[in-house]
């Protein structure tokens, strides 16, 4: 056999030659293996993809090879008296690029659930999917819907088993169960952490602050909707891949409703326009 | 930036961990629970890498009960620390280490003896009277060394982490407000009230 690589024989395909008439069939077998077992995720083919991936984002004269994710987000949630509520904005970003303005970054896993996506859009619809998909088959298995906390136990499971290979999730699950209302944290780290107000993404630390700021527990659904509104348009305006469209989402028990969908252009002017009067 | 107190005495095991979850410059959260229950005597503090510390103190906690399951009697904690060990170890070198630290508290019940463990991501493992994690440590060792007697009272030793929270709040940059603390002794493990900034500490 060491002559046969000496003599560059692919020695991976054994001379089979009907498979080596057609690479392509097989080589898609193995990329899309992830259709019939949603956890066998073709990952890059060469040890720790991770940190081979890094050495391999650098040319052979050094120029940096950067491959641009999508990242930039601001999403915010915090639970108070009148249920959970949801506030992210909609712009995707690769780079300097704006690649969209309308991305729905609230993913409805069903009725009663719901996630939000900060992080690489491509991994977190995709997990999200995984994700509802083994909450719908609970709900069939058990007869009764996936709590809140089993179903981030889930995720946060299905993406440690990925960790250090390059997916990046910063997600917050959210709904209503038996126990109430509860919202729970993670991201790709392996983190899941159970709180009252978060916020994820590269506008949070913008958002943090006025949310932080404006948050008890005893807000009116209408302060509520606001405040929310108001700290993804605060991150809007300082974080440069942050914007389009603020959406507001609010859970009870009755399951999620969708608030309002605003573009924060036309909130910049509305909340500018409010503040004239005590300028003037 | 996390930290982990312990203090074996006489008669139990007391182990205080902070609750502060942090990314990058961002805390997430204050009430973050990083003491891990083992078994019926056996509590485990874990500080390190995100996902990794839940992740093995789980797989750890679900082995002892397996072993419980299988052979109809549990652990003892020096047998459960020395597992843990050996796990951490075995990991150190594969593709994914667990990078994670620890404090085991524990109480044999077999031989009427409490017991602490310090053990850390690389797989060292020690046997001691009082240990510390993390850059809060570092304030307390020289109160610990101060004040750790083996015949100290549950309130006794309570008062100890007492001073050294207050040392970490006073000296230390880092903001690690709360502190949450579990005794392990006879009748297992149980809560006491946290310890936090809030309230100014006064001598008991």
């Amino acid at each position: 056999m060491a002559l046969a690589e000496l003599c560059g024989l692919d020695t991976q395909f054994k001379f089979n030659l009907r498979k080596n008439v057609i690479p392509m069939e097989t080589d898609i077998m193995q990329y899309t293996g992830n259709l019939y077992n949603n956890c066998q995720l073709a990952v890059p083919p060469y040890m720790n993809p991770a940190e081979t991936l890094a050495s391999l984002q650098q040319d052979e004269m050094g120029n940096d090879i950067r491959m641009h994710f999508d990242h930039g987000t601001t999403t915010l949630g915090f639970r108070y008296q009148g249920g959970v509520l949801l506030a992210v904005d909609s712009r995707a970003t690769g780079g300097s690029f704006i690649g969209s303005t309308d991305v729905k970054k609230i993913i409805e896993l069903n009725d009663y659930l719901l996630a939000t996506m900060a992080g690489g859009a491509a991994d977190c619809v995709y997990w999200d999917r995984v994700l509802a998909k083994h909450c719908r088959l609970y709900e069939l298995r058990n007869r009764e819907r996936i709590s809140i906390a089993a179903a981030s136990k889930l995720m946060s499971n299905m993406v440690y088993n990925y960790k250090g290979m390059g997916l990046s999730i910063g997600s917050m699950i959210t709904g209503w169960d038996k126990r109430g209302s509860s919202l729970y944290y993670i991201d790709s780290e392996g983190t899941r952490t159970k709180g009252d107000c978060f916020s994820v993404g590269s506008g949070s630390v913008h958002a943090f602050g006025v949310l932080d700021s404006g948050y008890h527990w005893d807000l009116t659904n209408e302060e509520a909707y606001d405040l929310g509104r108001r700290s993804i348009y605060h991150a809007t305006f300082r974080d440069v891949a942050s914007g389009g469209n603020i959406r507001v989402y609010h859970v009870t028990e009755n399951g999620w409703k969708s608030i309002s969908i605003d573009d924060a252009s036309d909130l910049h002017y509305k909340y500018e326009d409010e503040r004239k009067p005590e300028t003037a | 930036m996390e930290c982990l107190l312990g203090l074996a005495c006489k008669d139990f095991a007391i182990i205080a961990a902070d609750q502060t979850n942090a990314h990058s410059i961002i805390v997430m959260n204050n009430e973050e629970n990083k003491l891990f229950k083992v078994s019926n005597h056996m509590a485990m503090g874990v500080t390190g890498e995100a996902g990794d510390t839940t992740q093995f103190a789980e797989f750890i906690a679900k082995n002892v009960q397996l072993y419980k399951m299988r052979h109809g009697y549990e652990l003892s904690p020096t047998a459960a620390a020395n597992f843990t060990r050996k796990t951490l170890a075995q990991h150190l070198r594969s593709s994914s280490p667990y990078m994670v630290n620890m404090l085991l508290g524990g109480y044999d019940t077999k031989s009427d003896e409490s017991a602490l463990y310090f053990i850390d991501y690389l797989g060292s493992f020690q046997k001691v009277p009082f240990a510390t994690h993390g850059y809060g440590g570092f304030f307390c060792m020289g109160i610990m060394d101060r004040f750790h007697r083996n015949d100290l009272s549950v309130e006794e030793a309570y008062e100890v982490l007492r001073k050294c929270v207050a040392e970490i709040h006073k000296r230390l940059i880092v903001n690690l407000p709360n502190f949450k603390v579990q005794v392990i002794d006879k009748n297992g493990i149980r809560d006491l009230e946290p310890l936090t900034a809030k309230k100014p500490p006064t001598a008991a």
